[in-house]
């Protein structure tokens, strides 16, 4: 479904909505273009004139710090003008519908939303109705997808291990309610992973994960044993309130990375999280910035893919300037 | 009046339980003998069935209250044309169907529309709120066929217990739609793989078998009569048959979609598709499917809700949940006999027999004298479902674009 709305029909990004329904080389290139804009980066203060003229907006209906600046300043780098539009959830309710934004913003010849909501299939809805010249790029919906970490990710771990048939990933945490997770397991399974794990509580474990593709555990010493790559995922405090856990502190004591259970682990081992990370809850704070963990690393990255991914959607040729 | 000769026509008689070809003739709206009198219109029935007209446990007008959705006008001529000819409105109406003036209301309504007769089920509480019983008696008295809280449940099991004992004294049956609000927690999809995949939040089959274990708890205690509306899952049609193998007194009907789609109909997060009780995986619908075809559950009903174009552009979640279903009603069903699941006549019993008999209406058959409420249906005729030619106001239909085979030629209400 959402491959034949991303795509174009000579198989090209139109969208990008999900992980899902891209093909190995698609995202192999999308990881190749990010490379050449990671090396020219290395060499400073070079813009690329691939999307100069053009307007990207970033329409933000959920908070976001790190994935807006990073979404602004990849579209800057590519000489793209830039317009950040955080609305809140209320200002939606004065009438005004989603597809209003939508078209009223689209007459003003934007050419790419960059657009995050709470709602799952939110990227999915803007790409059905926007104008065939209008590119939808999902920073975030709901539950569901949040391909641009998932490349981030992906182009993080490449950097390391290159061949992902020899990966065991374990993934942990909150993956119910992860839209990195999901994005994640499937950008893993695309490029050949040899395993992927979820690790957490049961009540943090959505029902039929396992048709993803991944072996679940429920215990963080067993789901760690010969993985290659952790993977952890922000728990949200507000979690607490469903019964989901009894207690931030039980679940670090359980599922927490600590410096204790990452001793144990061989040291060649990855340790990455998306961010904004809570100490002492998923990960204790020293091994975040540890020489394991490539976290900051992974917030670098970011710039690198969005770029790619802007300029394959609205450039023409890709990042071969 | 008219009179009118139907020649050579199968004749599915539910209430007599009978099949058979031959004529059918009424006269000013009543079934007289096809061999006496005269006959102003002379209709060739041959393969062609003829059935008593169908009655629908769960159609939303809309009116009053939501009336951008549809009128009263607009939906009951949709399923009169469709082979209703009469509904069963639940009370979630705008004001609540919970006193005799709404009562009286919506019966004016429903005269000046014509189309389908319009039954209505009361508020079992007050406001649909779950705290205090409705007027139960009176609704009666103005004519309700049952009560229910419709897709409100009712919180409190006292309250629950009480109901039933008050509805019970009355002799009206308790329309229930199980499914436990906590554990449904504003979920708009099946638990499982595709919720999971999709990231959306998720109803476990645990909310309708919880829901069924309470009210079936109560019956045993108080003897009440129940029945459940839209099932959805092979664990509440395992509860059904338990609770009526015991002998209690419990009815159940299923929406027809239910029998055809299952959660896979939500990728790409069709809106169209997104229903409450939401659509479960095939084992689930396999199920529902061979109770249907056994007579565990013995009513199929459209559960029509339809809806303004607005209340299904959105994001999945942020949708209206409901179907604009009275169209599709009979064309599914006919599914079900091309299907081998159902012959004709066990069709014509799941969408006439089985709804009057828990509405507790006189029974609908096709003897001599019996009121000419009839559905000419030709179950050979291909056409397709396009959204312009639907006469319901909702077009939110996940069958919009099918082929279909049969459908209602001609109807009559007597």
């Amino acid at each position: 479904m959402s491959d034949a709305l991303q795509l174009t029909s000579a198989g090209r990004l139109r969208h990008l909505l999900s992980i899902e329904g891209l093909s190995k080389p698609l995202l192999t290139e999308i990881l190749d273009t990010a490379e050449q804009f990671a090396d020219h980066r290395n060499s400073r203060g070079k813009k690329f004139p691939l999307l100069h003229g053009k307007t990207v907006v970033n329409l933000f209906f959920e908070a976001s710090t790190r994935t807006r600046m990073t979404f602004e300043l990849a579209a800057k780098r590519l000489s793209a003008d830039v317009l950040n539009l955080q609305i809140a959830a209320s200002s939606t309710s004065k009438g005004e519908t989603l597809l209003d934004t939508l078209k009223t913003m689209e007459a003003m010849q934007v050419d790419m939303f960059v657009i995050r909501h709470e709602a799952s299939g939110a990227a999915h809805f803007f790409a059905q109705h926007a104008a065939p010249e209008v590119a939808i790029l999902n920073a975030g919906d709901g539950r569901h997808a949040h391909p641009t970490q998932a490349l981030l990710d992906m182009f993080t771990i490449r950097r390391h291990r290159p061949d992902f048939s020899k990966l065991t990933v374990a993934i942990v945490g909150d993956i119910l309610h992860s839209r990195v997770a999901r994005s994640d397991i499937h950008a893993l399974r695309m490029l050949g992973a040899r395993e992927i794990r979820v690790v957490g509580p049961r009540t943090l474990i959505p029902a039929g994960i396992e048709a993803m593709g991944v072996t679940v555990f429920n215990d963080l010493d067993s789901g760690l044993k010969g993985a290659d790559v952790i993977m952890l995922l922000r728990l949200q405090k507000e979690r607490m309130v469903g019964a989901f856990l009894p207690s931030t502190g039980e679940f670090h004591r359980d599922f927490g990375l600590t410096r204790a259970r990452l001793a144990k682990l061989p040291p060649e081992v990855l340790v990455m999280h998306p961010g904004p990370i809570n100490r002492g809850v998923e990960i204790e704070g020293d091994v975040a910035y540890s020489e394991r963990s490539l976290i900051l690393e992974q917030v670098e990255h970011g710039i690198a893919v969005r770029m790619a991914v802007m300029a394959m959607i609205l450039g023409d040729t890709g990042a071969t300037s | 009046m008219s009179a009118t000769l139907i020649r050579n026509v199968r004749r599915l008689d539910p209430l007599a339980g009978t099949d058979s070809v031959g004529d059918l003739a009424f006269r000013n709206g009543v079934i007289v003998d096809p061999a006496q009198g005269a006959f102003d219109e002379v209709i060739d029935g041959s393969g062609h069935w003829v059935l008593p007209g169908i009655v629908d446990l769960c159609a939303r007008t809309r009116d009053p209250g939501a009336t951008q959705k549809g009128t009263m006008r607009s939906e009951s001529n949709a399923a009169f044309a469709s082979g209703i000819t009469a509904l069963c409105l639940p009370p979630d109406t705008r004001p609540v169907i919970d006193n005799t003036a709404v009562v009286i209301r919506v019966n004016r309504i429903a005269k000046a529309a014509g189309g389908a007769y319009v039954y209505m089920l009361g508020a079992l509480t007050k406001g649909l709120e779950g705290e205090a019983l409705a007027e139960i008696s009176a609704l009666k008295s103005a004519g309700c066929v049952g009560v229910t809280n419709g897709l409100t449940p009712v919180a409190n099991a006292l309250v629950a217990r009480r109901a039933l004992e008050y509805a019970a004294s009355l002799g009206m049956t308790v329309h229930v739609v199980p499914l436990d609000a906590a554990l449904a927690n504003h979920g708009c999809a099946h638990e499982g793989a595709v919720a999971t995949r999709l990231g959306l939040a998720s109803i476990p089959v645990a909310a309708e078998a919880v829901a069924m274990r309470q009210w079936i708890s109560l019956v045993e205690d108080t003897g009440a009569r129940v029945h459940f509306g839209r099932l959805s899952s092979a664990r509440g049609v395992e509860l059904l048959a338990a609770a009526k193998a015991r002998g209690l007194p419990i009815t159940a009907d299923v929406a027809a979609h239910q029998l055809f789609l299952t959660d896979a109909a939500l990728e790409g997060f069709n809106a169209l598709a997104y229903v409450i009780p939401p659509l479960r995986s095939a084992d689930d619908r396999t199920a529902l499917r061979e109770a249907v075809g056994s007579g565990l559950i013995g009513a199929i009903c459209s559960d029509h809700q339809p809806h303004e174009l607005d209340a299904k552009t959105n994001p999945l979640p942020l949708t209206e949940p409901g179907i604009s279903a009275v169209e599709t009603l009979l064309p599914l069903g006919l599914r079900l006999v091309h299907d081998g699941l159902l012959s004709p006549l066990a069709l014509a019993e799941r969408l006439v027999h089985g709804p009057v008999q828990v509405l507790g209406l006189p029974g609908r058959g096709l003897a001599i004298g019996a009121a000419a409420d009839l559905c000419l249906v030709d179950p050979a005729r291909e056409w397709r479902l396009d959204a312009a030619g639907m006469k319901s106001v909702g077009r939110n239909t996940p069958f919009i674009g099918e082929a279909f085979r049969g459908r209602a030629t001609q109807v009559w209400r007597g």
